[in-house]
């Protein structure tokens, strides 16, 4: 057994851990943070993203060792005082989801990859978003989604670039979306 | 509304059916407070881990588990001659022809495994880990046994056997001849008299529904009751399947299908995985919690698909066909699961697709291989036959020199023959493929399309073009039970539904059927919304738990809004023909002379002065003041059995370059046009 000291979420943990266990695992068992989910123990699927000092990581394939001294934050820990960060927001308003199990590592990579690049295009979002796999929406709406998050991210500016606003393509796909004119 | 409007302003309410209503469900999923089968953590809860084989064909020699026993924090190892006497065999509910040969599928293999990945020993521990560290010291023998791989091997003369016990590969042999059903001509007479007969050969492989979360199942036994969680889209068949093969009986268990990740056909299946935890937990008397490795689950969860089809289609000079003949090798793999064998029959009515063919002949096999069982995914033997339809027919426009759009319209049902009774014997309510198919070409463009490709032929651009079509009707919305009952399916295909009116004038809806990711929340609510007259956010729809949906039959088979959307509709008028009882008598009034619009009841032409049917259900909870002999709720149960099939239509065409230097393909268009109905 190892102590690892890390703060996840906001708040502070010790713990003792078998140097072998993964970061997953030690956020569901231990810790109880069973927002975050095991979708193939192979780092193919990313529903198991976290962020660890503020980067994505696949918590498959992270021993909780690595984690002594950082800071987690997971799917739990992002919106405040019963806000939705900009990512969840965006992903219920675009119909991001179906069955909402690739959702949270979808949400998280999605915060990581608008913070590298705050106005994404189409194919950036496409390549940035690679790791983390979806089944049923067929991706279309998660696009949408972190586009209108970036937008919102970036205080709205998505059109200022030469590139089409997301809000604009969005209004047939989901028209009780306020669109700003 | 109030008495001071213009009546001629005011507008009757906005109907919920057709808004674009945010999800319910989203809530939980988007902030991780939802409720997955692995995230169930129950006081002294242990944990299972399963030994799988290796091998495709074996006879087990020898298992020894002793080191596995010896292992930390390890309580128990259980191997198939343990569970023998109990374990019964995973049901098939689907036998297609009476003469169907069913290996029988032990949860835990006894003597010999059949296919890799195949559960031969089960590790109970206090952790997860410790479990999985077990696993790998349990020593198993196996003496190997001829391997089946390939159909067409499997069927031929003096093939190896799949199983040591069987007669045979072939599982049955399921014919559909519409000539001598009656619903057509003789084939052999057609084809023998065909001016073109085309045959081809085409292959559906083999593939894996793989849903996002991996299957899980917990156990919670209490004294003789048992509550199993399950990762799974059938918690009401599993319960029963569950009571008959493991003796459990049926009142004493409890299934409950908490938010499930995906399905695609993928968990429509009672698993060995569901008994083995069941009969673990009734061993041990302990919570037990299952939950499969994505690499257990390539393996062991049912596969989909994997189908020879050896299509024969007769027509004249001029493009009208006269007969089609379809023979398909259908892999069940290794076992018979749930509905196997049902799969490839399914597809036997959907051949003929849209298109008036005078004959029809449909030949199955099932055959077994030494591979993971095959069952439902995605349509379920239906856009098998429609993959195959649609490339005999660019086969044979091929051969005529045709347009394969021109061949297509030629055949197709036009608008004004509905309904239309099929050479298979579906009768299709209605249709009007031309004018989706219209649509389509304009949306595509197809008149530049194919001035385009002319062009490039002529001029030998090394990139040319190429057009495809699809068409295609299902039967959709499983199903009449009736129909289920002439093809031999064991359940029936009616969807259940309860509204219970809450004294606060909440509604609860409890639904039959069990989603895992399709929005029944946010659908359900709106149809009862509109239903009711009540708003949208006071519903709440309620499934997935067998002590709460009591009946139902589940959601596959694109059926949860076209028979447990119904049946929800017809428990909702129910709930309205109850209330207008009590309205007429708080009403004073007569209950004929009551009107029912935006979730109120007035006396006709008094508008105004009613009571909201929410209103209705706190008088009902208090009853102070009710109706002489009435029994005091409104709530209704409906269970709606649909009368046919569904049958929405589409056209697609897709537009794809070919760089005919590199072989690089792209696509450069794509347009669907899909009636759905009104």
């Amino acid at each position: 057994m190892t102590q690892i000291n890390v703060r996840v979420d906001g708040a502070s943990y010790s713990d003792d851990v078998e140097p072998r266990t993964l970061l997953v695992h030690y956020l569901r068992e231990q810790l109880g943070k069973v927002g975050t989910v095991v979708g193939c123990d192979t780092s193919n699927c990313g529903a198991c993203t976290v962020h660890l000092d503020g980067e994505a990581v696949k918590s498959c394939t992270v021993f909780a060792v690595q984690a002594d001294g950082s800071e987690v934050t997971t799917i739990e820990g992002i919106s405040s005082n019963g806000t939705l960060h900009p990512m969840q927001k965006a992903f219920h308003e675009m119909h991001g989801l179906q069955c909402g199990f690739c959702t949270p590592g979808m949400i998280m990579a999605s915060i990581d990859l608008v913070k590298d690049n705050p106005n994404p295009s189409e194919d950036e979002v496409r390549e940035g978003i690679e790791g983390n796999l979806c089944r049923c929406t067929g991706y279309q709406n998660i696009v949408r989604a972190v586009q209108q998050a970036a937008a919102e991210m970036s205080g709205g500016s998505a059109a200022d670039n030469g590139q089409v606003s997301p809000a604009a393509v969005d209004t047939a796909a989901a028209p009780h979306v306020a669109v700003q004119s | 509304m109030t008495m001071t409007e213009d009546p001629a302003t005011t507008q009757a309410p906005e109907k919920e059916v057709g808004k674009a209503r945010l999800r319910k469900e989203d809530a939980r999923l988007i902030t991780g407070k939802t409720t997955w089968t692995d995230n169930m953590v129950l006081p002294g809860m242990l944990h299972l881990a399963v030994v799988r084989c290796p091998v495709a064909h074996a006879k087990i020699t020898n298992i020894d588990v002793s080191a596995a026993q010896q292992s930390p924090n390890v309580l128990a190892v259980f191997t198939g001659r343990d569970f023998k006497e109990e374990q019964g065999s995973i049901p098939c509910a689907w036998p297609v022809t009476p003469d169907m040969v069913n290996p029988g599928h032990p949860s835990v293999a006894v003597d010999e495994v059949n296919h890799v990945g195949e559960a031969v020993a089960v590790i109970v521990a206090r952790s997860k880990a410790a479990a999985q560290d077990a696993v790998e010291l349990v020593d198993v023998d196996y003496d190997p046994l001829p391997v089946v791989l390939d159909m067409e091997q499997a069927v031929a003369s003096g093939a190896e056997l799949c199983h040591d016990h069987i007669e045979s590969n072939e599982s049955f042999r399921f014919v559909f001849d519409a000539g001598e059903v009656g619903t057509g001509q003789n084939t052999d007479e057609a084809f023998a008299n065909a001016e073109v007969v085309v045959s081809r050969r085409f292959v559906q492989q083999r593939l894996i529904p793989a849903f996002m979360e991996p299957r899980a199942t917990v156990v919670q036994p209490q004294g003789d009751n048992y509550t199993m969680w399950s990762s799974t889209q059938v918690p009401h068949i599993l319960r029963l399947m569950l009571a008959m093969i493991t003796g459990t009986p049926e009142h004493k268990l409890r299934v409950i299908a908490p938010d499930v990740g995906g399905g695609f056909g993928g968990k429509l299946q009672v698993t060995p995985e569901e008994v083995i935890t069941l009969l673990v937990a009734k061993r041990m008397g302990k919570p037990v919690k299952w939950t499969e490795t994505r690499s257990e689950s390539l393996m062991s969860a049912h596969h989909g698909r994997d189908q020879i089809q050896y299509i024969d289609i007769a027509s004249d000079r001029e493009g009208s066909v006269k007969g089609l003949k379809v023979h398909i090798l259908s892999d069940m793999g290794a076992y018979l699961r749930l509905v196997s064998p049902g799969i490839p029959v399914l597809g036997a009515f959907m051949y003929p697709a849209i298109y008036k063919f005078p004959a029809y002949r449909f030949d199955c096999q099932g055959v077994f291989t030494n591979k993971t069982p095959t069952d439902a995914y995605r349509g379920a033997g239906r856009p098998e036959a429609t993959f195959a339809i649609e490339r005999i027919m660019d086969e044979l426009a091929v051969e005529l020199g045709m347009d394969p759009l021109e061949l297509r319209r030629k055949n197709w049902i036009k608008a004004e023959e509905f309904p239309f009774t099929t050479v298979a014997g579906l009768e299709y309510d209605s249709g009007d493929y031309d004018t989706a198919t219209q649509q389509a070409l304009e949306l595509v463009g197809y008149d530049e399309l194919r001035e385009e490709q002319r062009r490039r032929r002529e001029s030998g651009d090394p990139v040319q073009l190429g057009i495809g079509f699809s068409t295609f009707t299902e039967m959709c919305g499983l199903a009449p039970s009736r129909v289920l009952g002439s093809l031999s399916y064991g359940a029936g295909g009616w969807e259940h539904a309860s509204i219970r009116m809450l004294p606060t004038g909440k509604v609860e809806v409890v639904t039959g059927s069990t989603p895992h990711g399709q929005g029944h929340e946010t659908a359900w609510s709106q149809l009862v919304a509109d239903s009711l007259g009540v708003p949208f956010e006071d519903v709440e729809v309620l499934h997935g738990d067998t002590a709460i949906s009591t009946r139902g039959m589940d959601t596959y088979g694109s059926r949860s809004l076209v028979v447990g959307g119904a049946a929800v509709m017809n428990a909702a008028d129910k709930v309205i023909a109850k209330a207008r009882t009590v309205a007429a008598h708080l009403l004073e009034a007569s209950e004929d002379d009551l009107e029912f619009t935006g979730g109120s009841f007035s006396v006709r032409g008094t508008p105004g002065t009613g009571l909201t049917i929410q209103e209705i259900a706190l008088a009902t909870w208090s009853s102070h003041n009710f109706p002489e002999g009435v029994e005091p709720s409104i709530d209704a149960d409906a269970t709606f059995d649909p009368v046919n099939f569904s049958f929405p239509h589409g056209t697609h065409i897709c537009a794809m370059e070919v760089d005919t230097e590199t072989g690089m393909v792209k696509i450069r268009k794509y347009a669907c046009v899909d009636d759905v109905g009104k």
